[in-house]
């Protein structure tokens, strides 16, 4: 099965509005201010300062659920999910 | 009825509820299109609610499970994820097997 491409939302949304968006470094900071030992990575998928994929890979995630996971990187994030921050993909994991 | 209320009464009716932008027919986002196409590719039956109909539900629905998109996804009465963790879960066939726990009836494996 073939799924759509990740970090394509609302279609009518579109809204380049640079004024609103958030730079990647930013959205490292904020991660890394809550989880020292965290090794982000982000990646812009649009090209936009919109829509971005983190990957986040902290001790901290060792043994607590995805759910709890990626609620840590949201708390850390500090509200701007889902308002400033369009459109994150998260994929977090505990070190191999 | 608060949303909270109107909430925990539909993820207790409904084995497997999704809120989610628009509805299955016609999802009004991508991320909820992704999950509606998961769950149909693996043949669960499934309740939606449109948050686009509803801003106090739009809201609610965050509060509740303290998580600040949409789509979200109830098994059970349990918040299951996102469209990413519902993605991620699709693919190792963890979300086949939280099914198959939970004995509720299912097709597809991934």
């Amino acid at each position: 099965m073939r799924l759509p491409e990740a970090g394509k939302c609302c279609g009518i949304v579109t809204q380049r509005t640079t004024l609103m968006a958030m730079h990647a470094n930013e959205i490292e900071a904020l991660i890394k201010s809550a989880l020292p030992d965290a090794s982000v990575s982000i990646e812009d998928l649009a090209g936009d300062g919109d829509h971005y994929a983190a990957t986040v890979v902290s001790e901290s995630f060792r043994g607590i659920s995805r759910v709890r996971q990626h609620q840590i990187v949201y708390a850390a994030l500090r509200g701007r999910m889902g308002g400033e921050l369009h459109a994150l993909a998260l994929q977090t994991s505990a070190p191999e | 009825m608060s949303a909270a209320e109107r909430i925990q009464t539909e993820i207790e009716t409904n084995p497997v509820m999704l809120y989610m932008k628009g509805n299955a027919m016609f999802p009004q986002c991508g991320f909820s299109a992704r999950v509606v196409q998961i769950l149909t590719h693996v043949g669960v039956p499934f309740a939606t609610a449109n948050v686009l109909e509803d801003a106090e539900l739009r809201e609610g629905i965050k509060t509740f499970s303290n998580w600040p998109t949409i789509p979200q996804l109830y098994v059970k009465g349990e918040f299951v994820g996102g469209c990413d963790i519902i993605t991620e879960m699709f693919q190792s066939g963890e979300l086949t097997t939280l099914f198959a726990e939970n004995g509720i009836p299912h097709k597809a494996d991934a």
